[in-house]
């Protein structure tokens, strides 16, 4: 049965996906319009970054392609962060056994993640 | 074709599968990528990338709208994550030792299997409003997996037992599988775990799934993302269109009939049930 707390949870959940998009297709929205100001990506070949450290570097001088991926990285952490708020929401609840499966889908995540970078390099 | 055409196009195409993708319940992956590959012939890898971004735009774009509303089940979705990752995760490792072709085959056999399950389910029965009278099981009350929801179109709230909770965990590793693989948000597959499987009510299974897609995206997004499979002139236009329509398409969704989403459902089944069994022998159409 859904309960208040169960109600509050999701709506703070609905909260932080409702930021994370807004700010992931802001700062996308914005390396499009950048794209079409210059009409290029801002790296020579149709080239793009796809490291931290070069997305970093592109940045500084407001590269479209930078921008870009910049905003779709943003996109993919969204529902992770969605998991971190469900970890404190369900802990602020007390249930426990929430804690520990939605803890295991994070540690997932992370190994992922962390497995994806290192894949490339 | 112009940079600017060329964005233009990228954007339309997100908002269409944006909407479709939320009113199905599916990633809009699974549109993106045929249109890409077979309308533009953009090489299949790019397409994959770009559809594992489309998948996590409506996802999110979706969910929205579904919290506001309580159709989700939070405790179902969080259980099952275990499974979708931990799939994603294997199918991405895979990705490149199982020969695709072979994977097509199987899951279109899965995906027409389904559309003749839903076909059945049509056909009218007795009582044909009332909700199947599931008995929950030991492992779904221990694990509180029962929820309720409001539904607009039969103006009351419906509570709903789940069961078969192992039978639905097995199904999500699968889904997990094919979307890391794939690039896809396999929503039809977590439709199935939770409508056909563990009895879920349409609706709470549809914006659980939507819900589902965007973490187990995220599970095998970064792999792409790093390894630059994810193209920015492709995936960024697709993904404003889409997160636009999702939520356009999650409005909608709520004030229709299970009958009619079914409807809906089913021709698009059908057809990409076809076309990746095609695929499977290397036909394009």
């Amino acid at each position: 049965m859904k309960s208040k707390e169960m109600k509050t949870i999701e709506l703070v959940i609905g909260k932080i996906l409702r930021i994370g998009v807004v700010i992931s297709v802001t700062v996308m929205l914005l390396g499009l319009i950048l794209f079409l100001w210059q009409q290029s990506g801002g790296y020579p070949h149709n080239r793009f970054p796809s490291s931290p450290a070069a997305i970093y570097q592109g940045l500084l001088t407001l590269k479209p392609y930078a921008v870009m991926m910049l905003g779709i990285f943003l996109l993919i952490l969204t529902p992770v962060l969605r998991v971190v708020v469900s970890i404190y929401a369900f802990w602020k609840e007390h249930d426990q056994l929430y804690v520990y499966i939605t803890t295991t889908v994070l540690i997932i995540l992370v190994v992922a993640m962390v497995g994806g970078y290192w894949i490339r390099h | 074709m112009t940079v600017t055409t060329n964005l233009l196009l990228m954007l339309i195409i997100g908002l269409f599968a944006g909407t479709m993708g939320a009113i199905l319940g599916i990633g809009g992956g699974m549109l993106v990528t045929p249109i890409l590959t077979i309308a533009l012939g953009l090489d299949i890898k790019y397409a994959i990338g770009a559809g594992i971004i489309v998948v996590i735009a409506t996802s999110s774009g979706a969910t929205i709208a579904f919290l506001k509303d309580e159709m989700l089940n939070l405790r179902v979705a969080m259980f099952l994550e275990i499974a979708t990752t931990l799939g994603a995760v294997a199918g991405a490792a895979l990705n490149g030792v199982i020969p695709k072709s072979i994977l097509y085959i199987l899951f279109s056999l899965l995906v027409l299997n389904s559309s003749w399950k839903m076909i059945k389910k049509l056909r009218p029965t007795a009582g044909q409003q009332a909700l199947p009278d599931v008995q929950s099981d030991y492992l779904a009350t221990k694990l509180r997996l029962n929820g309720n929801y409001y539904d607009k179109a039969l103006h009351r709230d419906i509570s709903y037992q789940v069961r078969n909770v192992p039978g639905g965990f097995l199904m999500m590793l699968v889904a997990g599988l094919a979307s890391g693989l794939l690039g896809i948000g396999s929503g039809a597959f977590k439709v199935i775990a939770m409508d056909n499987i563990m009895q879920m009510p349409l609706k709470p299974s549809s914006a659980t799934s939507n819900l589902m897609m965007g973490v187990t995206a995220a599970a095998s997004a970064t792999v792409y993302f790093f390894n630059g499979t994810i193209l920015p002139q492709i995936a960024v236009p697709l993904a404003v269109g889409v997160v636009f329509g999702a939520t356009l398409g999650s409005r909608i969704m709520q004030h229709l009939q299970p009958k009619v989403i079914r409807l809906i459902f089913i021709p698009i089944l059908l057809y990409l049930g076809v076309q990746m069994f095609l695929k499977g022998f290397g036909v394009n159409i």
